[in-house]
């Protein structure tokens, strides 16, 4: 399958951070994403919203080894943009059935499930990080979101050597833990 | 400490950094000790999300990147708040800005009528105040004069005055006390009182307020106002065809305003299905005004014009307002009972205004 075999190497692209990969769906597939949710009660801003959570989408299943592309990447993303959205719009009772567009789409209520959950236990981190207090905030996103070395970072923040940083460093990683899955435990019930 | 140690070999794990040896004495002590599994799983899972984050990150910063380079093509459209530039809410923010239109609305229809209609479109009103002052001295002892007569007729209400920032309109859904208005209107207001044509005033309470659809439900608190029955408009869920002839009262000044015009089209700003666009003369303190038609059904609610056009009017279908409704009941269990019987129909316009004006209320906070 030659068609393929361009899309397989977009989707490389993606798991590896490939500016070009993403220009490329952007323009193949932007506008047309664009006018489906012009047309259904969206404006243009909410078509960017809705297109960058859908290439998260896309950016976290490519980096899964097991991924394999079993449609178009168009057909893909139109399907998960238009759950998206109907989601949003029921959401907000904005839907209103009689305007849907018929196209091919793929089923994505699976996927689109996993990710509303990846990105709740993301959002818990984000509230965890923010909740250990400084300085250990800027320590763990030093060295785990901006991947920073533990020389820099020793250097950053003024520890005398790295073992120091490092040290520190994991005290921060046992708060952060205790917080983290104390939300997580309340946000997905004790198991 | 030992879940330092513990940490550090799960990082080193992940990166790959274990010697092979290494690698298996760990996880044969993770399948022989369920504690440590435990928690190396805990402690793995913690430094996957932390990843995930980080990789997450960088690739929404690497979309933002290519989003901008598009935008400047023309690929992409830029970024505009929907409610920003391009929308002008028809309500006064200030009471400052009431008061000056005001004063120069009586100058201006005292020296020239031609004036009059550009009073309270704040723009105007800054173009107009140095002429205003020049003829301040020509004008101020007949001015005097009418302050006088006015002071003299005016039959002050018993409660204190309320000192509003801005004002706009509502009007009855039901005859208990509650009032349909835009959600921007009453929006960060801290105070609320509606007051009807008479200028007696109740005190209200915000019982609902969505900015996706720009509606807002106020409940009248006051004790001093009495149920009132027989509301005589209806509200129809069906969307109207273009040309549909309609009307509208408000308050974009102290006095009850009527205004007429016509469905323009099906949908509002932006292609908004839950809106119609309306051709209307409105004015700052329209906002949430009714849209009616000829046999006296409220079809919408004014909510907003286009600054850059002329009698581009958008309005709130009805439609939204049977949601609204039954959100206050699944939220609040409060019923919102909408007339049923339309009283106008048949009448013509001065008599469904004679019905219908005293359930236009002026809104206004602080």
């Amino acid at each position: 399958m030659k068609l393929y075999d361009e899309e397989n190497a977009l989707i490389k692209g993606l798991a590896t951070h490939d500016a070009n990969a993403i220009e490329k769906i952007y323009r193949d597939n932007y506008s047309s994403i664009q006018t489906f949710i012009v047309k259904n009660n969206g404006y243009p801003d909410d078509a960017r919203d809705i297109f960058q959570e859908a290439m998260i989408i896309l950016f976290e299943k490519s980096k899964s080894e097991s991924f394999e592309l079993t449609c178009q990447i168009k057909t893909y993303l139109y399907s998960v943009c238009r759950r998206l959205w109907l989601k949003k719009l029921q959401r907000e009772e904005r839907y209103n059935p009689s305007m849907e567009l018929v196209l091919e789409t793929v089923a994505v209520d699976d996927e689109i499930e996993l990710h509303e959950k990846k990105s709740s236990d993301l959002g818990i981190m984000e509230v965890a990080l923010s909740k250990i207090g400084e300085p250990c905030k800027s320590l763990l996103e030093a060295f785990y979101i901006q991947k920073k070395s533990m020389p820099e970072i020793a250097a950053l923040f003024a520890y005398t050597n790295a073992d120091n940083a490092k040290n520190q460093k994991y005290k921060c990683l046992m708060r952060l833990k205790k917080i983290f899955f104390t939300q997580y435990k309340n946000t997905n019930g004790n198991e | 400490m030992n879940e330092n140690i513990l940490f550090e070999a799960i990082e080193r794990y992940r990166k790959g950094e274990m010697g092979q040896e290494e690698m298996a004495l760990f996880e044969e002590m993770r399948r022989t000790n369920p504690e440590i599994d435990q928690v190396a799983a805990e402690n793995s899972f913690l430094l996957s999300e932390l990843d995930r984050i980080s990789e997450v990150k960088k690739f929404k910063q690497l979309l933002n990147q290519v989003e901008n380079k598009l935008e400047n093509e023309g690929v992409i459209k830029e970024r505009n708040k929907k409610t920003g530039a391009k929308i002008l809410y028809l309500w006064n923010r200030y009471r400052r800005t009431i008061s000056v239109a005001a004063a120069i609305a009586v100058l201006v229809s005292i020296s020239t009528a031609s004036f009059f209609s550009a009073v309270s479109e704040n723009k105007k009103v800054a173009n107009l105040t140095p002429l205003v002052n020049n003829k301040l001295n020509q004008f101020e002892r007949k001015l005097n004069q009418m302050e006088h007569k006015l002071n003299d007729a005016a039959v002050e209400p018993a409660k204190p005055q309320f000192e509003a920032n801005f004002m706009a309109t509502g009007f009855l859904l039901d005859g208990k006390g509650y009032i349909i208005t835009n959600a921007h209107v009453v929006n960060n207001a801290k105070n609320l009182i509606v007051e009807n044509r008479k200028g007696i005033q109740y005190s209200a309470k915000s019982i609902y307020n969505n900015p996706l659809n720009d509606l807002a439900i106020l409940e009248i608190t006051d004790t001093s106002f009495k149920k009132i029955n027989g509301l005589p408009y209806t509200f129809p869920k069906n969307t109207f065809d273009l040309a549909e002839p309609i009307y509208t009262l408000g308050y974009p000044r102290e006095e009850i305003v009527y205004g007429q015009g016509y469905l323009s089209a099906q949908s509002g700003y932006s292609g908004d299905t839950s809106s119609y666009q309306i051709s209307i003369s409105a004015n700052p303190g329209n906002s949430g005004g009714p849209v009616i038609t000829r046999n006296g059904e409220i079809i919408g609610i004014i909510s907003s014009k286009e600054t850059k056009a002329d009698g581009v009017v958008f309005a709130v279908k009805s439609e939204s307002i049977y949601s609204a409704i039954k959100a206050v009941k699944e939220d609040l269990d409060i019923t919102i009972k909408l007339p049923s019987t339309n009283t106008l129909k048949g009448l013509d316009r001065v008599q469904q205004i004679k019905k219908i004006d005293d359930y236009i209320f002026k809104v206004k906070g602080n």
